[in-house]
């Protein structure tokens, strides 16, 4: 890991264990907190369902061996670690007796795709705009449309995602209105598949990136007034260096280091955020599973998305983390003077 | 032992340091929104507290705490009970799908279970915006406490509660909130917020934590202790004043994520199931496919005061920046 201190690494890691393991406790308690245990309802709703699925008696009787449910509490808790630990989640109640793992796996590559697309996009349109609000060289109308736009800042991505939804799907009928994919539409490596992800994927995406760049542009911009003021840009600026050079290599490059950390106090929100948008465009993601187990009173599927959430967002924070040292160098120092 | 905190302090630094600088660049940025012009900033004796966006934002606030308050008394909140009024009827001056034109017994219109929606507003309001204060206070005060004490007393407790809002900062409140609800069934609103509060604790302790520790080697910090003063003395008089805007800033974003995360969870059909509240009637519009319907008022109008009520926030929070932080105010 080159010249990250290992004390440093070390650190982020012991977070990020006691992050996933704190939240799988709380995932473990809460129920069992509850008059009525949930995991006793699943076996009894499973039992229901199972009466239609062949061999489900004895299924049913290697998950109450596998969930200990004779053992102390103890011991429940530690096979519940251990089937954690391995993205066991036990079977869904509602499509008994689909694995709560498999269901997920289908539900999970949307999400993380729409996240990444939305992510990227929404950084580089707010740090280029952050940005130009400092230029000098930015047209002066640009100046006035970009802090009006920061008013979308303060919304949250589901009611952004509302007004798209009636604009463009109810009153334009330009775009599809829920979905990730046509109803009509085969899933796989065709073309005719592709656009139909890219047409459902477009609604979801904007309500994100519309209401979640200001952020970085708010951030850009303070960090371009500071840069603004340095000697070396002066210098370069002296030096007769194109504005356009000295925007992209000397301002730009130094400013936009620290909105990377800043990445790492947003991921949570930003998660929570899609998975409500998810819901309410029914895009075929985390946040519908985790919607539908609601409805269903699915336990165990409700349980397994929040924990597999979870834990993406906490490896996540630990990514950039990782990240923020290997690109700023005096991080790495202040960091090396200590150790 | 003394090596891996040094380091474990150093490295939690730059986010440290961060959480700080993002609200500042945050009212840096809208500064420019701002309609004031910079006149009158040269009076030695304007006071911060006055300043157009802290004022918008609280007269915006306020107005929809006493549209709450006040609406109980004047309009009649019997009419937020399913099949009270027509079924979706338009606000008044417009005509739903089937050409019936709005009535002024109904002037926001009504829903498709028969409630009034002026109604629903009225009722709804206030338990979302109580649901965020109630968060918010409870997180406020732990954290403020947690803060001081990582600040002052340091060594392990400093440690244990530093990681420990780490990590609570990592997990997001709604999806543990989504386990809780589905196992215990529905929530009153006290409990609700109570369950929120749990995870509105962490930033403050953070700030505070940071401002603590740059305040203890402070001059005046220093005078006091050499005067003998008591360590709540130089907690409460001495730190105290200088908090307060931060104290307030937090206060208003924590509100604001709060709110977010209530009306999160409502739209997942989890929360009060009993008492209107704005993320509730928006659950029920998106469930009787109010928008395919063309029935607008009925998701329109609570997403729009929701969205006010977010944008005051903001204003609040901007407003609240400049006070403590006089160089933005120039802006």
């Amino acid at each position: 890991m080159g010249g990250i201190p290992s004390s440093y690494i070390v650190n982020r890691l012991i977070t990020l264990v006691l992050t996933v393991w704190i939240a799988a406790t709380l995932i473990w308690i809460i129920p069992r907190l509850s008059p009525v245990d949930p995991a006793e309802v699943m076996l009894g709703r499973m039992a229901a369902g199972g009466a239609f699925v062949e061999g489900s008696d004895l299924i049913l009787e290697q998950l109450r061996e596998r969930f200990g449910l004779n053992e102390p509490r103890w011991v429940q808790y530690l096979l519940y670690l251990r089937s954690i630990i391995t993205f066991d989640f036990g079977l869904s109640a509602a499509s008994f007796p689909t694995p709560v793992s498999s269901l997920i796996a289908q539900a999970l590559p949307w999400t993380i795709g729409l996240m990444l697309l939305s992510v990227i996009i929404t950084f580089i349109i707010g740090n280029a705009l952050g940005a130009f609000m400092v230029w000098e060289r930015t047209p002066r109308v640009w100046k006035v449309v970009i802090p009006s736009l920061m008013i979308f800042t303060a919304i949250p991505p589901i009611l952004s995602g509302l007004l798209l939804m009636y604009v463009f799907a109810v009153q334009l009928r330009a775009l599809p209105l829920t979905g990730a994919y046509g109803l009509t539409v085969e899933p796989g490596w065709t073309m005719e598949f592709a656009l139909s992800v890219v047409e459902h994927g477009t609604l979801p995406a904007l309500s994100i990136i519309l209401v979640t760049f200001g952020f970085w542009t708010l951030g850009m911009r303070g960090l371009m007034i500071t840069v603004q003021g340095e000697d070396y840009v002066n210098l370069a600026k002296a030096k007769g260096l194109k504005p356009r050079y000295i925007l992209y290599k000397y301002m730009v490059r130094n400013a936009i280091l620290p909105q990377v950390t800043a990445f790492a106090l947003k991921i949570g929100l930003l998660v929570s955020g899609q998975i409500l948008v998810e819901r309410i465009f029914s895009y075929n993601g985390m946040g519908k599973l985790l919607y539908d187990a609601i409805l269903d009173q699915d336990f165990a599927v409700i349980q397994g998305v929040s924990f597999i959430i979870i834990l993406m967002t906490a490896i996540s924070v630990f990514i950039v983390d990782l990240i923020y040292p290997l690109i700023d160098p005096r991080i790495r120092q202040a960091t090396e003077r200590t150790a | 032992m003394a090596d891996t905190t040094q380091s474990s302090t150093q490295a939690g630094q730059p986010q440290a340091t961060q959480s700080q600088l993002v609200p500042t660049t945050d009212s840096e940025a809208a500064g420019v929104v701002d309609t004031s012009t910079a006149s009158g900033r040269f009076n030695r004796f304007d006071n911060p507290w006055l300043n157009p966006k802290l004022i918008w934002g609280m007269g915006i606030l306020i107005f929809i705490v006493l549209m709450g308050l006040l609406g109980q008394w004047i309009w009649n909140t019997e009419l937020v009970f399913t099949g009270s009024t027509p079924l979706r009827l338009p606000p008044l001056g417009f005509e739903n799908l089937r050409g019936t034109p709005g009535v002024s017994e109904f002037p926001l219109g009504t829903d498709g279970a028969g409630r009034d929606l002026l109604a629903l507003l009225i009722v709804g309001t206030p338990n979302t915006l109580m649901i965020g204060a109630i968060a918010s206070l409870i997180g406020m005060s732990t954290g403020i406490f947690l803060g001081f004490t990582a600040g002052f007393v340091g060594g392990r407790v400093d440690d244990i509660i530093r990681i420990l809002s780490d990590v609570m900062i990592t997990i997001p409140p709604l999806l543990i909130l989504v386990v809780f609800q589905s196992a215990f069934g529905d929530v009153s609103l006290i409990m609700m917020a109570v369950l929120i509060a749990g995870f509105m604790w962490q930033s403050p302790t953070r700030l505070i934590r940071a401002q603590v520790l740059s305040m203890r080697e402070s001059g005046y910090v220093k005078m006091a202790q050499l005067s003998g003063a008591s360590t709540m003395h130089i907690m409460f008089r001495e730190m105290m004043p200088n908090l307060i805007p931060y104290l307030f800033g937090s206060f208003i974003a924590n509100v604001t994520t709060a709110i977010v995360t209530a009306v999160g969870m409502e739209v997942l059909g989890l929360g009060p199931q009993r008492v209107p509240t704005l993320g509730r009637v928006i659950y029920d519009a998106i469930n009787s496919g109010a928008l395919i319907q063309n029935l607008w008022w009925w998701w329109g109008l609570p997403t729009a005061l929701l969205a006010i009520m977010f944008i005051a926030l903001l204003l609040v929070n901007l407003g609240l920046d400049e006070v403590s932080n006089p160089r933005l105010r120039k802006m």
